[in-house]
């Protein structure tokens, strides 16, 4: 049970006054960003990570930031539901799932129902990822110490095919997407053997593009450019919860307990093999619907309906750190954007950080109970605050939103040229989200493309030019087999469709 | 190609990934052309509509000029004129509001950066004048 000291000793690093101040403050703020349209997870972390430049350099104070900035994540969880179930605008991709029965809910005035359901069992879930996170990392990550790099390289393959294997895009469009990302990546200074590419002969790409800029502009500007085509005004249900709802829909919610099971480990799957939250939301709103005893009821105001894409999406989003924090590979953008933020800070993710870093870790797993904790208490308290800042008009919180994303991408590197890039990659991400190419895989490149590709190399070297490197052993041979598989797998189930028909 | 994007003795040479990316960028942007062409039931649909596509334009182009002004004023003054530009243009505000929210904002946001998280924004003239820059 060297978990549980391990987990004890974590809360005792958790529980300082200043990390629990920092874990108030940052949930409260991931609420308004997940509120906000323009601002959610990834980006919302990405414009706050350079302020916590300064806080890092501090003694213990790399915990803090990732106590501040995955406590906005676990906000930002909490936020997407307010929006779905009071104004039918889903504030983030994974609460659209919730909107099929948490607005019909709101309708029929049930609004503080649907609500407290959601938060609920969004608790439920994330609870449920955080202990698969303490008993689950510890093991992973003993494991992947004797990883080289064929095996590093194998993880890679498998988290792109994975993309590209349970994407519901077309996968030409992920591939397009992702290969993109990886062109991006690799403009600047070659990681081995440090010649220039893709540079074009300008000095200003000579460090690349910073993919903290590109998460900005891709998920920010992107997304206030798409929320304008819809109109200018919101309209929504009011909101009210006082404790007799509160009450009354917790006595109801244990009816759910197999859909909540069953949506958490559907979740917690996808989070961990990077699915993500999205799919994960409408794969167990898919299931519960099949399963229920009143399924066919569903898409009218279920509870059901709101209990089990909520479950899913906190458990994906929660378990999504789980290959961050052991193997140094994100299972959503989010985790990219934290993964991006402990490099800067100066720590390596992967499995050293469990063995180097104890206080770090069991920190951040400890923060994550607790930070859950103070979610659900903070958003069951004020959710009619957060419903007012939706009612503020259009035309003043647009501005405001580009301007704090305009000084988020200029505090990365303190240069004019990334906020320039900011409106480029606004563009390029309006434009995606019209033609439906999936973001995820994209940032996801960027973030890994440089580190995929060292890895690479390096087998290669090690092999002298054998691809054959990466079927060496059982456990290598294991994940490339895997991750071919996966990448076939809309081929054969394209082919499978053809035959049945 | 200057790079060598070929297989040399120890493994690949530092163009050979760009290379291999920008053919798989090439061949699913060609599938990806194929399958819109056969799928033709999506063709009917417009990628914009005129009077969505002027309130996007409408957004950009001020961003556009904003991000031009905040090379020249420093931040914080574009910042405030260009939420003003929008509350009166888009949103048909009294003078005053735009004057109260815009310059409350900047004002708020000068504290939390400049003095709080010490993190320095871009100043131009009005702040030296002040002397804050």
């Amino acid at each position: 049970m060297d978990e549980i000291q391990a987990l004890a000793h974590g809360f005792v690093v958790a529980l300082s006054f200043k990390n629990v101040a920092l874990m108030l403050v940052g949930i409260i703020l991931g609420v308004i960003i997940g509120v906000l349209p323009g601002l959610g997870g990834a980006n919302g972390v990405a414009i706050l990570l350079p302020l916590t430049f300064s806080m890092a350099q501090s003694p213990g104070g790399t915990t803090s930031a990732i106590i501040l900035l995955s406590c906005i994540y676990w906000g930002a969880l909490f936020g997407g539901a307010i929006t779905s179930i009071l104004f039918n605008i889903p504030g983030e991709p994974w609460s659209v799932a919730t909107t099929f029965d948490g607005y019909p809910l709101a309708q029929h005035g049930r609004a503080g129902n649907a609500l407290t359901a959601a938060f609920t069992s969004s608790f439920v879930g994330a609870l449920i990822a955080v202990i698969v996170i303490t008993f689950l990392s510890p093991v992973v990550a003993r494991f992947a110490l004797e990883f080289g790099p064929p095996e590093f390289f194998a993880v890679y393959l498998l988290t792109f095919c994975a993309f590209v294997g349970m994407s519901k895009e077309p996968p030409f469009k992920t591939i397009a997407s992702m290969m993109l990302g990886f062109a991006l990546a690799a403009v600047g200074t070659d990681p081995v053997t440090g010649a220039l590419r893709l540079t074009f002969g300008t000095e200003k790409l000579l460090n690349g593009f910073d993919f903290l800029v590109a998460v900005i502009g891709l998920f920010g500007i992107g997304e206030i450019l798409l929320t304008l085509e819809e109109g200018l005004a919101f309209k929504g249900a009011s909101a009210k919860i006082n404790m007799r709802v509160v009450l009354d829909t917790w006595k109801e919610l244990p009816r759910y307990w197999m859909t909540s099971l069953r949506s958490a480990a559907v979740g917690c799957f996808m989070g961990i093999v990077p699915g993500g939250a999205t799919p994960a939301s409408f794969m167990s709103y898919g299931v519960a619907r099949r399963f229920s005893p009143n399924g066919e009821k569903f898409g009218t105001g279920q509870i059901e309906g709101v209990v089990a894409p909520e479950t899913a999406a906190h458990a994906a989003g929660t378990s999504a750190l789980l290959p961050m924090l052991t193997l140094g590979v994100p299972g959503s953008p989010t985790a990219a954007v934290l993964l991006g933020g402990l490099l800067i800070w100066g720590l390596q993710p992967g499995p050293l950080l469990f063995v180097e870093q104890k206080d770090f870790v069991w920190g951040l797993i400890a923060s994550m109970y607790l930070g859950n904790i103070a979610g659900l208490i903070v958003v069951l308290t004020c959710v009619p605050l957060f419903a007012a800042i939706l009612r503020i008009p259009f035309s003043v919180i647009a501005p405001v939103i580009i301007v704090i994303c305009a000084i988020g991408s200029y505090t990365v590197h303190n240069s004019i040229f990334d906020v320039w890039m900011m409106v480029v990659f606004g563009v390029a991400g309006y434009a995606f989200k019209k033609l439906s190419y999936p973001l995820a895989p994209l940032v996801l490149a960027i973030v890994l493309g440089d580190r995929a590709e060292a890895s690479f190399r390096q087998a290669m070297l090690v092999s002298q030019g054998e691809m054959s490197v990466f079927f060496s052993n059982g456990l290598v041979g294991t994940m490339t087999g895997l991750a071919l598989a996966l990448l076939a797998w809309p081929l054969v189930s394209w082919a499978l469709a053809k035959l049945r028909s | 190609m200057r790079l060598g994007a070929r297989w040399a003795e120890d493994g690949p040479q530092a163009g050979y990934f760009p290379f291999y990316i920008g053919l798989l960028v090439c061949i699913s942007a060609a599938l990806n052309l194929v399958m819109a062409l056969v799928n033709r039931e999506d063709a009917e649909r417009d990628f914009v509509e005129l009077d969505k596509l002027k309130l996007v334009l409408a957004v950009l182009i001020p961003t556009a000029i904003y991000v031009a002004v905040i090379s020249w004023t420093g931040i914080y003054v574009a910042s405030t004129l260009f939420i003003a530009f929008f509350m009166r243009w888009l949103g048909k505000y009294p003078w005053w509001k735009v004057a109260a929210v815009s310059i409350g904002t900047m004002v708020a946001f000068f504290l939390i950066f400049e003095s709080w998280f010490k993190v320095p924004l871009p100043k131009g003239p009005l702040e030296n004048l002040l002397g804050v820059g």
